[in-house]
């Protein structure tokens, strides 16, 4: 491990350690990955969506008021989640804590509302069993909330560092790593939105 | 599951095994103890993050994997020498090839090469470490717990018999039902894990860490084989995970990903599985091709020719790896016009790989040759992947393919390309870097010795396989008749597989032998190598690899260094303290960790793979909350090492 520290006062303090700099862009890389699970599982799910078998079809259960208020908790989350970086970068502890707490209640209420929806299907009679297409659903679907579990605790254990520590270049960028990872699960929900729910219900209806 | 299922029994072969074990572990055991062994085991081993050490470890392992994965062949080898043999049973049959193939690929042929980019790249661009030492002794567990799970099938539980392609709906509760399958997607699910963060690792580590002078267009050619690798490994791997995954839901939960009920897709599955399974081919060659090109040029004496062509070519081949994926399934109904796009796809990876030959042959054309061993096996290797390239190009003619399509003759071929590249490569970088791991050579007679047993036995064996093929006897059959005809060639086949055998043993021999007799190197530069890790004043280097990072003016610099005369001498004064991380055993125990997540998965026993989950993401979080900003070597230290004095 080289050891090079920069002490140029405008270096973000995440980027002021080799360590740092080197873990932020192997995350990168990791989101690239990342990238390259999910379009493999919208391409199976892009394939298998008229595969309904005698199942109902996927348009027919979604319900547009529980898409747009998980839409409007995640987007402001990733909103909240760049203040807090913001707040990161002018040294505002207290502000770091504040906007990402704000993020995992967010975090949680869309979590809460996309099991409610979950629940909602199963009870309407679509599981992962009932047909090809919703296996590709709930597994797609699935994984993003999985993920945002995962970051919701992964969030909350680097916080409890920033509360130990201060901010350091080794907690920074670790806020730094979550908060891109987070910006991540944004934009996947975007494409779920578009290509999961909204082709769904026009397919659907229209 | 029943317990009296749980140990697999009533066959001699497996009784043998089973008392093999026993003996094996009995025996470590117990010259583990008397020779108190234990402490250094864990201290030197078992808890390190050298990326030498590393690679050794993964190398040892690749070579078990060999001879397991080769006693497989031999088996199949030998009830196949004569038609309507009683040796296996079909069911036995199936296994063995399902574990070979997988076995081959997954556990030894992608270790082996990872094992040598672990000992060799941080070396050649003048690091002292990879960017995460930590998380690759993380890959190297995940590897070595995936390819263990793997294994024990064989005497716990069964092993999966549906091919290493466990094409859908073959590899279904219903036609395979057991935990033979779902060791399969276990251990290649754990181990996956550990190559995506090599991908990732190697890939920084290669950007972020080379020495100051050396741009990309200076980077030895195997760094740059390793590094267009990790990039195919980055965006393949997470397809596997999902196809693993996808298939995993529809064994434990009864999802309809590939399933004929409800509506399912059995192809999506053939689809997913090559479209990672083709790149996976260019991941085991391209770094194979890295080490040829290291050795060609290294015993021609000469620059290697057409540096950036070959790293062009290496380009597109890694782009086009991704688009070819369909010629492995022409014949299932994909119809003409997929077919002869896919068909037009895979000829043309035929001309960068082209590029690469004829650059080799310039590059030893009015070259001083040398004929040592690692040359021999890269001469060896030019002539026989030219066979399995040829007959590529014919399977890739999809109407052509209707004929040839899981016959012989696609055995033999990618035989040819797999050993002929691979297993011709991992060889002659084991023996060409030998010296750097362990300080002295491997015996050069010997090692000829087993060279030509090896290549005779290899094109024994699987030259009559092309007639074979043509001939029109299809893969993975356990059994033919005697009117059929393939009787004779058969035979000289198997003989062949047991002459490759031999060749094996006597290299594991010249290992021994070397071990005991071999001359130890003084220098570093066993070979009168030409790139940077030749460099090091010490035959192998030291935990820290450079006690003064060099700094690099071109390609090729060390060897331009020594025939100007200027190879720098350290002085007291070059050396400063050097950083270091410190060893861990948290990989080790995570690893740990995921084999009792996937065996739980295995038997489906919820409660051990639940607890072997909270096993892993514990050691997460343990090592999240853990700061080790490692340690410091001293000036004193690194002076007495490099026996430097002040
Ligand atoms: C010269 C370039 C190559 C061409 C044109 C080529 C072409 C093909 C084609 C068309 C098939 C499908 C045959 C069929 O199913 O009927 C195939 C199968 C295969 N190839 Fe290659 N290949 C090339 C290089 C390689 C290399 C370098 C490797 C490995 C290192 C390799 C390993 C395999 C394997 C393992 C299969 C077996 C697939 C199965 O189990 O069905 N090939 N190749
Ligand atoms: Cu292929």
């Amino acid at each position: 491990m080289a050891h090079a520290e920069t002490h140029d006062p405008n270096t973000p303090l995440e980027y002021r350690s080799e360590v740092g700099r080197l873990n932020i862009l192997g995350f990168w890389i990791f989101l690239g990955a990342e990238v390259a699970l999910f379009a493999t599982l919208f391409a199976t799910y892009m394939v298998l969506t008229h595969r309904i078998a005698d199942g109902p079809a996927l348009g027919e259960l979604f319900e547009v008021k529980s898409l747009l208020i998980q839409t409007f908790l995640l987007l402001t989350s990733s909103f909240t989640c760049g203040l807090a970086v913001h707040e990161m970068r002018r040294h505002n502890v207290k502000g770091l804590m504040l906007w990402m707490i704000i993020t995992l209640g967010l975090g949680l209420g869309f979590l809460y509302f996309e099991i409610q929806e979950f629940l909602h299907f199963i009870h309407e009679g679509a599981n992962i069993g009932t047909s090809a297409a919703w296996s590709g659903f709930f597994v797609l679907v699935g994984t993003h909330g999985a993920h945002v579990t995962f970051g919701i605790f992964w969030v909350t254990m680097v916080l409890i560092q920033v509360a130990k520590r201060g901010l350091t270049p080794a907690t920074s960028a670790k806020v730094f790593i979550t908060s891109l990872y987070w910006h991540f699960l944004d934009v996947v929900w975007i494409f779920i939105f578009t290509a999961v729910y909204l082709m769904g219900m026009v397919m659907h209806h229209g | 599951m029943k317990w009296d299922e749980f140990f697999v029994t009533g066959d001699p072969l497996i009784y043998g095994a089973d008392v093999s074990i026993v003996l094996t572990m009995a025996g470590i055991l117990f010259y583990m103890t008397r020779y108190k062994k234990w402490k250094w085991l864990w201290t030197e081993w078992l808890t390190t993050v050298d990326h030498k050490k590393l690679g050794i470890m993964y190398i040892v392992s690749a070579v078990l994997m060999l001879f397991r994965g080769g006693v497989d062949a031999l088996l199949m080898r030998t009830q196949l020498a004569v038609p309507e043999a009683k040796f296996l049973d079909s069911q036995h049959y199936n296994e063995i090839f399902t574990t070979h193939g997988t076995i081959m690929i997954i556990f030894m042929a992608m270790p082996f090469l990872i094992g040598i980019i672990n000992v060799v790249v941080p070396l050649q661009i003048g690091a002292r470490d990879v960017a995460y030492p930590y998380l690759n002794a993380v890959s190297f567990w995940t590897f070595f717990i995936g390819a263990m799970l793997f294994n024990i099938s064989f005497v716990i539980g069964g092993s999966p018999s549906a091919g290493w392609t466990s094409y859908m709906p073959l590899a279904s509760n219903e036609l395979s039902p057991g935990p033979g399958q779902n060791y399969y997607l276990w251990g290649l699910q754990i181990a996956g894990i550990g190559t995506l963060l090599t991908g990732i690792n190697f890939l920084v580590t290669i950007l972020k860490m080379r020495a100051p002078g050396m741009t990309l267009f200076r980077m030895p050619m195997f760094t740059w084989s390793s590094l267009v690798t990790m990039v195919i490994i980055i965006f393949a791997f997470p397809i596997l995970t999902v196809a693993l995954a996808l298939m995993s839901f529809d064994r434990l939960f009864g999802s309809h990903f590939f399933t004929l009920q409800g509506e399912g897709m059995d192809m999506l599955w053939a689809n997913l599985f090559w479209l990672w399974g083709h790149p996976e081919v260019y991941i085991v060659i391209l770094p194979a091709f890295g080490i040829f090109s290291e050795i060609i040029s290294t015993f021609s004496k000469k620059t290697l020719f057409g540096y950036k062509a070959m790293i062009w070519s290496m380009l597109l081949i890694a782009g086009y790896s991704f688009l070819v994926w369909v010629h492995h399934f022409f014949t299932m109904g994909s119809g003409a016009a997929v077919n002869s796009v896919f068909s037009i796809t895979t000829m043309a990876i035929g001309i960068p790989t082209g590029v690469k030959i004829f650059n080799w042959l310039f590059t030893m054309y009015r070259g001083k040759i040398q004929f040592t061993t690692p040359m021999l096996w890269s001469l060896g290797f030019i002539v026989n992947f030219v066979v399995g390239g040829v007959t590529g190009v014919m399977l890739a003619m999809a109407a052509a393919d209707y004929q040839y399509h899981n016959t012989y003759f696609l055995v033999s071929h990618f035989h040819y390309v797999l050993i002929a590249g691979t297993v011709f490569g991992c060889f002659a970088g084991l023996i060409y870097w030998y010296p750097k791991m362990f300080g002295y050579k491997l015996n050069e007679r010997i090692g000829k010795w087993v060279f030509w047993l090896f290549t005779i036995g290899f094109n024994v064996c699987f030259m009559p396989q092309y007639f074979l093929g043509l001939d029109g006897m299809p893969r993975r059959v356990y059994t033919y008749s005697e009117e059929s005809g393939w009787g004779p060639l058969n035979m000289v086949s198997t003989l062949g597989g047991f002459m490759m055998g031999i060749a094996f043993l006597v290299l594991v021999y010249n290992m021994y032998y070397s071990f005991r007799f071999a001359k130890r190197e003084t220098t570093g530069d066993a070979w009168d190598g030409r790139t940077l890790e030749w460099s090091t004043p010490s035959a192998m280097p030291p935990f820290y690899n450079f006690a003064k990072i060099p700094e690099v003016t071109g390609l090729d610099h060390f060897w331009r260094q020594k025939q100007a005369g200027k190879v720098e001498k350290l002085t007291a004064k070059d050396i400063k303290k050097i950083h270091m991380p410190s060893n861990s055993g948290v990989p080790f125990i995570m690893g740990s960790f995921f084999f009792v997540l996937g065996f739980g998965f295995v038997f489906d026993w919820m409660w051990m793979a639940i607890l072997g989950g909270i096993g892993v993401i514990g050691t997460l979080i343990y090592r999240s909350f853990e700061y080790d900003d490692g340690y410091y070597v001293s000036v004193e230290e690194v002076l007495e090492t490099e026996k430097i004095s002040k």
